[in-house]
């Protein structure tokens, strides 16, 4: 059956996705309230369940419930659209991740990395259009800062990713994975992945980098004009982000679902890669709650006169390795 | 009727009404959209084509990038609904006219030779769509062109410098304001 295959499986592949994704979403704020909590020396949430495991579920049931209010002076259909914008990227970057031996998410293309870059370049227009629509200043002050952070962050990160691309030699991340790399290029690769995190943090506009939405000068920035669900659906895109992006980190620098007998009990290797993204989240959480916020020029600054000729020397040594090396 | 055939007409559908949604808005964001929009069809399209790399580099560099910078400078010069002066000076409907008029030249004359010509060696080079058909063409045969692309980048990016770069002398007042202080 032709049209089972091209439609229906994928489709049901889809459907089985989002529901991981999202409840991902409801435990990893649970996961970070609790993390946060013990940094600072508290309890966190406790009052919902045990552990307050049910605190994701009232959260969900009370943004449901809240009342929809748009402002009068919003630019209606772009106003409703941003939220949805905000959200698509996260989930659709899952496609090309394979999670066991052989089986990405959903389609092994053979643009698997350009399809990472893409769906990154249009991360962004959630919250540009967002800040914009909301026709309030602060929005506006958020989303232009979102924009220009995120346009010049993916420079460096795209210009990492192609030195792992140069290294592998090939589009597939589900070949990437299964190939096999020599010892020196692993190092070589964790040597870059600190900057490659950096680079992710600023991205996915998490704390040290969450300039766009600085409490403290611009009210909540680009998603101040926004409350009850469609809140929630830029909270929902930004910890979804985390995962994403932590599944890309772990399948770039860690072998995403390789581990003991993963080749042999397939059924293992989602459960790696499960641990993998878990340890990579508790890594988010950990600079949330250990580094403080940079000037916004500080921001810039870092990135083009830092990371910029970091990662253009690191694509250059790394063309050199792949030439003499391999 | 093919199933291929429905999806090209409903794609194709979307993108002419994207295309005439970018002239017809009279809000320059909402056209930035419908642009957006139109390249995101474009990259369909693309990709029913085989061509799954030139689709990536659509949406990487038209959707990721140049829609963005466009959004962008709309957002720091406010686009007024109401402010047409550009479109008030005298000369600009001419000019926009025989640009125009360049452009359907262009496109025609494009359009025709493919008919005329062999179409089979650029299909055959896109085959597959595989970046290695598209790098090797490009660092081969399309090589002079390529470098001449470069080139034209590079001095965009010489003359943005030039035109960003402050005046002699620009930031030297608020410097000695802040040392009167």
């Amino acid at each position: 059956m032709d049209w089972l295959n091209l439609l229906v499986f994928p489709a049901i592949r889809a459907l089985i996705l989002i529901f991981v994704l999202l409840t991902g979403f409801a435990y990893l704020t649970w996961f970070e309230r609790k993390l946060l909590a013990r940094f600072q020396v508290r309890y966190g949430p406790n009052r919902a369940g045990k552990f307050g495991l049910l605190q994701p579920a009232a959260d969900a049931v009370k943004a449901f419930f809240k009342e929809e209010i748009i402002p009068n002076h919003v630019d209606k259909p772009v106003y409703l659209l941003a939220p949805a914008l905000a959200l698509v990227p996260a989930l659709i970057i899952w496609a090309v991740i394979p999670i066991a031996k052989g089986t990405p998410a959903i389609a092994d293309v053979n643009i698997g990395f350009l399809w990472i870059l893409a769906v990154a370049g249009i991360e962004s227009y959630g919250i540009i259009l967002a800040g914009w629509s909301s026709n309030n200043n602060y929005s506006l002050l958020g989303a232009l800062r979102s924009s220009a952070q995120m346009v010049s962050y993916e420079l460096p990160l795209g210009l990492f990713l192609v030195s792992i691309l140069i290294l592998a030699g090939s589009f597939s991340l589900v070949d990437l994975v299964e190939n096999y790399r020599p010892w020196w290029e692993w190092i070589w690769l964790w040597l870059a992945f600190p900057f490659f995190f950096i680079c992710i943090l600023a991205e996915t506009n998490r704390s040290p980098f969450d300039l766009p939405e600085t409490e403290n000068e611009l009210v909540a920035g680009f998603q101040t004009e926004y409350g009850g669900m469609k809140f929630a659906l830029f909270f929902i895109a930004e910890y979804v982000n985390m995962i994403s992006t932590s599944a890309i980190m772990a399948t770039l620098f860690f072998g995403g679902w390789k581990g003991p007998f993963a080749e042999q009990y397939i059924w293992l290797g989602p459960i790696y890669l499960l641990i993998k993204v878990v340890a990579l989240l508790f890594l988010f959480v950990w600079v949330r709650a250990s580094i403080g916020r940079p000037r916004y020029d500080q921001l810039m600054k870092f990135c083009w006169q830092f990371m910029l000729p970091l990662s253009l020397a690191y694509v250059s040594v790394s063309a050199v390795l792949a030439v003499f090396l391999k | 009727m093919s199933w291929s055939l429905l999806f090209f007409l409903l794609v194709g559908a979307v993108s002419l009404a994207a295309a005439l949604g970018v002239v017809t808005s009279r809000q320059p964001v909402h056209s930035a959209l419908f642009l957006l929009t139109n390249f995101a069809t474009l990259a369909v399209l693309y990709i029913t084509l085989d061509a799954q790399f030139l689709a990536a580099a659509q949406v990487i560099v038209y959707a990721g990038g140049i829609v963005i910078l466009i959004l962008f400078v709309i957002m720091l010069i406010g686009g007024d609904t109401n402010d047409f002066s550009a479109a008030q000076r005298a000369w600009s409907r001419t000019v926009g006219i025989a640009l125009g008029v360049i452009l359907l030249l262009t496109v025609s004359y494009s359009a025709l030779s493919r008919m005329m010509g062999p179409t089979e060696e650029t299909a055959a080079l896109l085959q597959g769509g595989t970046p290695k058909a598209v790098g090797t063409a490009l660092f081969t045969k399309y090589v002079l062109p390529f470098e001449l692309i470069a080139l034209l980048l590079l001095v965009a990016l010489i003359g943005a410098l030039v035109l960003g770069r402050q005046q002699e002398g620009a930031g030297e007042g608020i410097a000695s304001l802040k040392a009167n202080e």
